[in-house]
């Protein structure tokens, strides 16, 4: 008797890994990288002592250990931390008025045809600028301190997020918007009450996208122009070739997108559960 | 008859006079004309494409008149508010809203935060109230997606009560639903009009189903003929309007000989392109009934 077909694991269009087997075949890329790495450092080490591009694992954790547990000679900050609160707080805050000035403006566009056909036009403008490119203005404009920086995350994300809640907000049917006319909504309980709480969850999600470009903007930002910061460091730290440095911080940087971006991700399923059943 | 037109405007609750709605290129109303008093659960047919939706919308408040005169309750017709309430076939819960929330919307939306502070034990009364009645209060905490079709219009038909509205105004709410719940549905809506004392219109092309409901039936249609000639562009006109009689809300009678051959006798004169009536001889036997043609309409 022939057999019966099996699922393969692993090749071809019918494979099913399986949830064991996808961890582990997730993880094959990283560990390549990892032993590349080593291999690498490895042998230059063994050349070289003092070679400074490929440092060992363990001399990037002393220098990570000083950054976090010394302060600076000459400053009396704790590098580290200095340099996350100090970003984290520029790009919280240009994330911040973008996402609002974004909410509110899309929002306008999409529930009033005459806010729609004075904004939508100039809105699509300005997103379409470079906001890089704004850059050396805003310096000129605003000053080389924390405003120009604000001011560019804000500027490039802004007009993403307000077309994106506006495209959203004219999706919902002209019937939610009429029925709750019936039911005593005025023009701006429509507004907040019926459009904003279906929007919502899928503006929180274009948010967790701009966070990628709003990382971009403060990193060229603080790499022009700036007295600390993550991006500043790393930039500082190239001029010496302190890959010991550049490497754990890149390291740090990732991790704290992918936290904010994995807790930005919980919230929204756990909040709006009727949006995963709705949407995807 | 022109002298009852003016008792007729105050006394009704919806009142149509000399109506056209005009689009771009294509007459969807012409001259359409009927009253609807208080208490009457009025069905309106009409063949597809006929303009029924946008004979709702007009009413709804979501478009204007070409010309012509509408009035609810005997004023003018404005934008949609809490004198029309409506039931629509698609969309018909919030779906970011629990089933309790979606019918308290109603005194949630038309009441300041105050007042909702004060009355919140009533209002919630209130909804669970009006959900008891749709028989849905144990399903008050899921969610639209958690419910069928038939729970979904139901709970619709609630929020939509919790504001008392003159007028309901229900747009092919169980087209699309199957059978069985359909049929469910329709007796159910009979005891919640009976209930309630409503005035509804409902509208649908499903001509057994506005047979079954009404207490009258007005049928919108494009297809007949009047003394404009045969290269005019036509509209939709009201080309029947009849009584029918408050019979028992069995749907048993769906296989009577009698209901059938007024579902017949309807489809024939408003649904088939080939017969045509003309304007002069259309069946409008009902007491509220009336026409305004023009001289090019009627030339005697």
């Amino acid at each position: 008797m022939e057999n019966m077909v099996r699922t393969p694991r692993f090749w071809g269009i019918h494979a099913d890994p399986g949830l064991r087997l996808n961890w582990m075949l997730g993880a094959i890329p990283f560990a390549l990288m990892l032993l590349i790495y080593l291999t690498a450092s490895h042998i230059k080490l063994a050349e070289n002592p003092s070679y400074k591009l490929l440092p060992s694992p363990y001399k990037m954790a002393l220098t990570v250990k000083e950054l976090i547990l010394y302060p600076n000679t000459f400053t009396g900050e704790y590098v580290l931390w200095n340099d996350t609160v100090k970003s984290l707080h520029r790009i919280s805050l240009g994330i911040f008025w973008g996402a609002a000035v974004g909410l509110l403006l899309g929002l306008a566009m999409g529930v009033f045809r005459g806010c729609k056909g004075l904004l939508l036009p100039f809105v699509s403008f300005v997103g379409t600028v470079p906001a890089l490119a704004l850059l050396p203005i805003l310096f000129i404009a605003f000053g080389v301190d924390e405003l120009a920086k604000v001011v560019l995350i804000f500027l490039g994300i802004f007009p993403g997020i307000a077309s994106n809640v506006y495209l959203k907000t004219s999706k919902i049917p002209p019937e939610h918007i009429t029925k709750a006319l019936t039911l005593g909504a005025s023009e701006l309980g429509v507004t907040f009450r019926i459009v904003l709480p279906q929007v919502m969850p899928s503006f929180l999600d274009t948010v967790r996208l701009s966070l990628g470009s709003a990382g971009l903007f403060l990193i060229a930002a603080e790499g022009i122009a700036s007295d600390g910061g993550l991006a500043y460091r790393i930039f500082l730290a190239q001029r010496g070739n302190n890959m010991d440095v550049i490497i754990p911080y890149v390291m740090w940087i990732t991790l704290i997108f992918i936290a904010v971006d994995c807790i930005l991700r919980k919230f929204i399923n756990w909040k709006y559960h009727w949006y995963a059943a709705e949407e995807r | 008859m022109t002298a009852d037109l003016e008792t007729l405007r105050k006394k009704s609750i919806l009142y149509f006079e000399n109506v056209y709605k005009e689009y771009d290129t294509k007459l969807v109303l012409d001259n359409v004309d009927f009253a609807v008093s208080a208490g009457e659960l009025c069905s309106l047919v009409g063949p597809s494409g006929c303009g029924k939706s946008t004979l709702f919308r007009l009413i709804v408040g979501e478009e204007r008149t070409t010309s012509g005169l509408i009035l609810v309750e005997g004023h003018p017709v404005g934008f949609p508010d809490t004198t029309r309430g409506i039931v629509y076939q698609r969309y018909p819960l919030y779906p970011f809203l629990s089933v309790l929330d979606n019918v308290l919307l109603g005194r949630r939306l038309s009441n300041n935060i105050v007042a909702r502070m004060r009355h919140k034990k009533e209002f919630e009364e209130e909804a669970m109230y009006y959900l008891e009645e749709v028989k849905l209060a144990q399903d008050k905490d899921k969610f639209s997606g958690e419910l069928s079709g038939g729970m979904q219009q139901r709970v619709a038909i609630a929020q939509a009560l919790i504001m008392k509205p003159k007028i309901l105004l229900m747009d092919e709410p169980f087209s699309g639903l199957d059978q069985g719940v359909r049929e469910h549905l329709q007796v159910f809506l009979l005891e919640i009009w009976e209930k309630f004392k409503l005035t509804i219109l409902f509208v649908t092309h499903n001509l057994t189903e506005a047979v079954y409901l009404g207490t009258r039936i007005l049928v919108l249609s494009q297809h007949y003929t009047d003394d404009r000639g045969p290269d005019v562009m036509r509209g939709a006109k009201i080309v029947g309007d009849y009584q029918l009689e408050r019979k028992a809300a069995s749907t048993a009678v769906k296989v009577t000989e009698e209901f059938n051959r007024l579902v017949q006798q309807i489809g024939h004169e408003g649904f088939d392109p080939l017969h045509l009536q003309h304007v002069k001889k259309f069946n409008l036997k009902h007491h509220d009934s009336f026409q305004t043609l023009t001289k090019e309409e009627d030339r005697g």
